[in-house]
């Protein structure tokens, strides 16, 4: 049962040949099974789940379903979830339950989704691996020794390991694609703005946007379907019209062009990855797409340029944080001043810290013009680079990472390092495009991703493009031996 | 660039975020290495490009001036570490 894809399963349910009760038991009873030695799960909310699961049943055989109504799916700890913690990976939120539902949440709670728990994560999604969050790191299921990838590494987990159906996630510079792409499952950030952000909790607004973890693309589709649209309550939400996902898979095949971006493949780019995504490509072409080298003349500069903005960005997020409102206070203060400065450095882990010094920094009197506005105008060329080849091409396809899965406390010690993992992923949410990355092999034992990116506004095309590789290949379908 | 100790302590303060002493030797050169990073954008001639304010080219979109959310204090209020009659405590600021 859990080996099926969310639209298989919606056809089971809507056929009545399972029900959202027995569909919910049986996850959870995985989740208690599997989760000690993955650490996916932040809460699991089962209770809640079978009440869910049971008013899901109704609907169905009331007739007024609809795809999503019954499938258990789990949502990143980052965004609000009424009456139950949300705690974002801090200890500064351990204590914090949220009084009311982010609009993904809701969206998906009305389609009828059952909600299983809140996933694992990086410390306000600040980093790579998901191993810097208060509750301890999360394990890769495809190997326990190795990350699965962050920040939404405890949703990639959940879903390469059949502990839920699909899971949000949030993308700020590969979030979503990164964990995706390294646990061996399908992960598709939208274009900036397409999600609502409200009850998102913040780090970097200008380049947030939440998405899927799916097993396919067709997944994703049923699930963005959802959660994609307009909402007053994000100023930043876009009001252009929510295609149909779902029906511009059936549409036909058409003739397109893939820009290859050479820089992609340098000299980080591991081997047996780069082969995985040749190959990847050779399968495009049969399918008669035309394959053409692009120059992306800045993108090497994505890393830097994202360090000072979304820095920024958090430094000035982060400052809601003060032991006055809501979350962690330090004890036994005299002192107001104190209160936050003791409050923050008790509450933040040692990343989150650093990147509200570097926000900090950049932001500070005599700084501003050099960093953050000089970050800003390296961005727009960034984004004019895409553009450029946008006018030329209809997709960007190369690896979503350098490199597969790396050890569990590898790279904890060099900032750096974590950070050149998101090398090939920031572009996109620099100039705010939707991508995606897909399963498309595997180097030295470990799943490999095919990062796709279009022009803003593509996802239908996207996600058909997505769709039709998993029609042509099985990597989608391949699971971790102990989690079969 | 790098940063030094003195540094810190100022960004700590306009931070309000205290990092003990302990803590200081990783984040001062953990810090000076992102500083070094970041440094790389100072190479870019960018004299004639306009800073980017919007990665859809789109404006920020007003609303009215309206009323729109209930009063919820009781239900928000329920997370705040000290609250007496409605109102959050914090240590004495005024003498």
């Amino acid at each position: 049962m859990h080996d099926r894809t969310l639209a298989l399963l919606a056809d089971d349910l809507a056929a009545r040949r399972v029900s959202a009760v027995e569909l919910t038991e049986h996850f959870l009873q995985r989740i208690e099974q599997f989760d000690a030695q993955l650490n996916a799960f932040v809460t699991v909310t089962r209770d809640e789940a079978l009440a869910q699961a049971a008013v899901a049943d109704k609907r169905l055989a009331a007739g007024n379903a609809t795809p999503l109504t019954g499938i258990p799916i789990a949502h990143k700890d980052i965004f609000c979830t009424q009456g139950v913690k949300t705690s974002c990976g801090s200890k500064i939120l351990d204590n914090f339950i949220s009084p009311y539902d982010a609009t993904v949440v809701s969206r998906l709670r009305d389609a009828g989704a059952v909600m299983l728990g809140k996933t694992n994560m990086d410390e306000f999604a600040m980093g790579s691996s998901s191993e810097t969050s208060f509750y301890g790191a999360v394990r890769n299921p495809w190997d326990h020794e190795l990350v699965p990838g962050g920040s939404s590494g405890g949703s990639a987990a959940a879903v390469a390991a059949r502990m839920v159906c699909g899971a949000t996630g949030t993308d700020t510079g590969g979030s979503i694609r990164q964990p995706a792409s390294l646990s061996g499952i399908t992960g598709f950030k939208p274009t900036y703005g397409r999600v609502s952000r409200y009850g998102m909790v913040a780090f970097a607004s200008s380049l947030d946007q939440a998405g899927t973890l799916t097993r396919t693309a067709e997944d994703a589709a049923l699930m963005m379907q959802v959660m994609a649209g307009f909402d007053e309550r994000d100023s930043t939400a876009l009001t252009d019209p929510v295609p149909a996902f779902s029906s511009a898979l059936e549409t036909p095949w058409q003739t397109i062009t893939i820009g290859v971006p050479e820089n992609f493949f340098d000299d980080g780019l591991d081997e047996g990855s780069a082969q995985a995504i040749r190959d990847a490509l050779r399968v495009f072409e049969r399918l008669g797409a035309t394959i053409k080298d692009v120059h992306l003349e800045h993108v090497h500069l994505s890393v830097p340029v994202y360090y000072v903005v979304a820095s920024a960005e958090a430094s000035s997020n982060l400052s809601r944080f003060d032991g006055v409102r809501y979350g962690h206070r330090a004890e036994n203060i005299d002192n107001l001043t104190e209160l936050y400065m003791r409050t923050r450095g008790e509450g933040f882990g040692a990343e989150v810290k650093r990147r509200i010094l570097t926000g900090t920094y950049v932001l500070s009197a005599g700084y501003y013009d050099a960093y953050y506005l000089q970050a800003q105008k390296v961005r727009q060329l960034i984004s004019d680079d895409f553009a450029r080849a946008f006018a030329d091409v209809d997709f960007l396809m190369g690896p979503t990472t350098p490199t597969p899965a790396f050890g569990i406390g590898q790279k904890m010690d060099d900032p750096i390092q974590m950070y050149l993992n998101d090398i090939y992923t920031i572009g996109a949410n620099l100039a705010g495009l939707p991508a995606l990355s897909v399963p498309c092999g595997f180097s030295g034992g470990l799943p490999v991703g095919l990062q796709l990116i279009g022009a803003h506004l593509s996802e239908p095309a996207l996600l058909k493009v997505a769709h039709y590789f998993q029609l042509e290949t099985d990597w989608h379908t391949r699971v971790p031996a102990a989690y079969a | 660039m790098s940063l030094n100790r003195e540094d810190i302590e100022k960004l700590c303060f306009l931070a309000r975020l205290e990092v003990t002493i302990d803590e200081m030797p990783d984040v001062e050169s953990k810090l000076s290495d992102i500083v070094k990073l970041i440094d790389q954008l100072q190479a870019v001639d960018t004299a004639s490009v306009t800073p980017m304010a919007h990665p859809l080219d789109r404006e920020q979109r007003l609303r009215e001036d309206r009323v729109t959310e209930s009063d919820e204090r009781e239900q928000i209020q329920l997370n705040a570490p000290l609250v007496e009659r409605a109102l959050y405590l914090v240590p004495k600021v005024i003498e």
